[in-house]
């Protein structure tokens, strides 16, 4: 069993980064991968060098990154709540985090269409992960029963929250500058497109901060899947470690969120099938991070290209729309086999 | 282990248990019995620290419970709450051997002496043979054992267990019982709380009658599980009869007609 979590976690970032590499080399200027695996090792000419690390990296780069957040991010908050439809996308993280973003772009904008400054580069992911860790707050406090989450309870708080969230998120839209509104919500499909090194960043940061410090809290997480009383009689201090997680899955959905909008599905998906392909009892951390970063980056080379490559013309689509495809049927089967378990 | 002039209460409700003070005999089995709502399991959460008391405190080997580090207690109170969660397709070995979490370092993978103690909690059960057997294909009685197992293995010189025979036929609950006794009989402390009473007078060494959060009576088996108590405690009308050296609760009928 554990060797077979080490062997896909290797697969799926191989995989990861060999569409990472097709990535970089298709689009309008059509580049061998000899010429972009040149570049990336420091060589190259200067017009490929600043299409490969100018153009294209910052967003690859972002959706790999966006891509180990929200999955790990859902890894964390199916397992402390024992429930697989317990992902930031569902019970209100994203949504959180959209409207405190979504504020910003907004309340702050220039009216143009686009924000700058402190505003855009610190603003919105602050804003983003005040809105998140909001929505948590409010989601934990609702189904807290004597001192215990309940664990149904969280998913049905949790859709309440999301809605209400994207409530605000809707009236914001409508008052805000045309401009503002349009780009907010291009940004709220879930979108890779034209994203700088700026956008990359932070999630960046909070995925070499927090990834290892929930890899420290593995061996915790599997005595606490055993139950909360269980957990606590081999020594693990259930409350503190539930409190330190569930803040690291909220700061990485909503850095991720910041990032490239809520794209739906990932934090959702790849945990569960992680699981289903390791065969362990929980989502292992690792291989659900490889895989929401492939996840991700194919998404996002279909929704780059594939209108094209379909011959129906030169569209791109937002990232978050193709992963909402492939997601959505995947969240009603998770739907069916809870009820039959019933 | 000593309890001492416990209270414990959920939340602002009434007492649950009052005031109770309890001295467990070491290297014994004790079996804690009582109607329902009568507090028993109420009382082994207080002992372990599933359940802060709202008053009184208990005394492992001279040292308050509370005042132990998570870990260390881990190490010397091995407890199995009653509905403990037995995760999709976890295998026996791999459950058991999650009892050895308070003994791993942060990093630590499992050592030779992990698997030594895993090894040897499903021998005590029997369970050698099924140890790759997913928990969740197991009937109820194994799966006890397995998770019996689990606290056996956490290597740990007092054991709590929480109604560890509920739910089971009466064979499974007998092959429980022997591996519970066998566990107390290599000179470990065992409290297990019980609604069987007559498996628990076969059983015990100690036996700890509770009505309404005090204890109504304690002593060796044969001299506590009177027909009077019974009357009194359970409101149950019963011969007491002798099976063995050990008393078995045959209730009164009362035929219509």
């Amino acid at each position: 069993m554990r060797s077979r979590t080490v062997v896909l976690s290797i697969l799926f970032a191989a995989l990861a980064i060999v569409v990472a590499l097709v990535s970089l080399s298709v689009g309008t200027t059509k580049l061998p991968l000899a010429d972009v695996v040149e570049v990336l090792l420091g060589g190259g000419r200067r017009g490929t060098r600043l299409v490969v690390l100018e153009l294209r990296l910052p967003r690859v780069a972002t959706g790999l990154l966006v891509g180990i957040a929200f999955a790990v991010s859902g890894a964390l908050l199916q397992t402390l709540s024992r429930n697989p439809l317990a992902s930031p996308d569902i019970v209100g993280v994203n949504s959180g985090a959209s409207a405190g973003a979504v504020a910003v772009i907004v309340l702050a904008g220039t009216g143009g269409g686009n924000i700058s400054g402190v505003a855009a580069k610190v603003g919105i992911p602050l804003a983003a992960v005040l809105g998140g860790l909001l929505a948590t707050l409010i989601v934990g406090a609702l189904s807290i029963q004597r001192g215990v989450v309940d664990a149904g309870k969280v998913v049905l708080i949790g859709v309440g929250i999301a809605a209400a969230a994207n409530s605000l998120v809707a009236w914001l839209l409508v008052i805000g500058d045309v401009n503002d509104a349009g780009r907010a919500a291009a940004w709220l499909a879930g979108s890779l497109n034209s994203r700088a090194w700026s956008d990359a960043v932070p999630v960046l940061i909070a995925v070499v901060l927090l990834l290892p410090v929930a890899m420290m809290f593995n061996r915790d997480l599997s005595a606490l899947v055993l139950g909360d009383d269980v957990a606590s009689s081999l020594g693990v201090r259930v409350a503190r470690i539930r409190l330190v997680l569930l803040v690291i899955a909220t700061v990485l959905a909503a850095m991720a969120t910041a990032g490239a909008g809520p794209i739906a599905f990932v934090a959702l998906v790849a945990p569960q099938v992680a699981l289903r392909l390791t065969r362990m009892e929980r989502p292992p951390m690792l291989t659900t991070a490889m895989l929401g970063a492939l996840f991700v980056v194919l998404a996002d080379l279909l929704a780059r290209n594939g209108l094209q490559w379909a011959q129906v013309g030169p569209y791109e689509l937002p990232v978050g729309v193709v992963t909402a495809a492939c997601g959505a049927p995947y969240l009603l089967h998770l739907i069916g086999r809870q009820q039959k378990g019933r | 282990m000593h309890v001492e002039n416990l209270t414990l209460a959920y939340g602002a409700d009434a007492p649950v248990v009052d005031r109770l003070t309890l001295e467990v005999p070491s290297g014994q089995l004790t079996a804690v019995v009582g109607p329902n709502g009568s507090g028993k399991s109420t009382l082994l959460r207080g002992m372990s620290r599933l359940l802060t008391p709202a008053s009184g405190r208990v005394l492992l080997d001279g040292k308050d419970i509370h005042q132990l580090p998570a870990r260390e207690l881990a190490r010397k109170l091995g407890v199995l709450p009653q509905g403990p969660v037995t995760p999709e397709g976890i295998t026996a070995a791999e459950l058991v051997s999650r009892g050895r979490h308070p003994h791993r370092g942060l990093f630590g993978r499992l050592t030779s002496e992990d698997d030594a103690a895993t090894n040897e909690a499903l021998q005590a059960v029997e369970l050698t043979e099924l140890r790759d057997r997913p928990v969740d294909q197991l009937s109820g009685g194994q799966r006890q054992r397995v998770w019996i197992a689990m606290v056996l293995a956490q290597g740990t010189q007092h054991l709590l267990l929480d109604e560890p025979t509920t739910y089971l036929d009466l064979a499974h609950a007998v092959d429980v019982m022997n591996v519970v006794h066998a566990a107390a009989t290599t000179g470990r402390t065992v409290v297990a709380v019980l609604h069987d009473l007559t498996l628990a007078a076969q059983y015990a060494e100690h036996l700890v009658v509770m009505g309404d959060g005090q204890i109504a009576a304690q002593g060796r088996p044969f001299d506590v599980l009177t027909a009077a108590l019974l009357d009194d405690v359970f409101g149950l009308k019963a011969t007491v009869v002798e099976v063995g050296g050990a008393p078995v609760v045959v209730p009164d009928r009362r035929l219509a007609g």
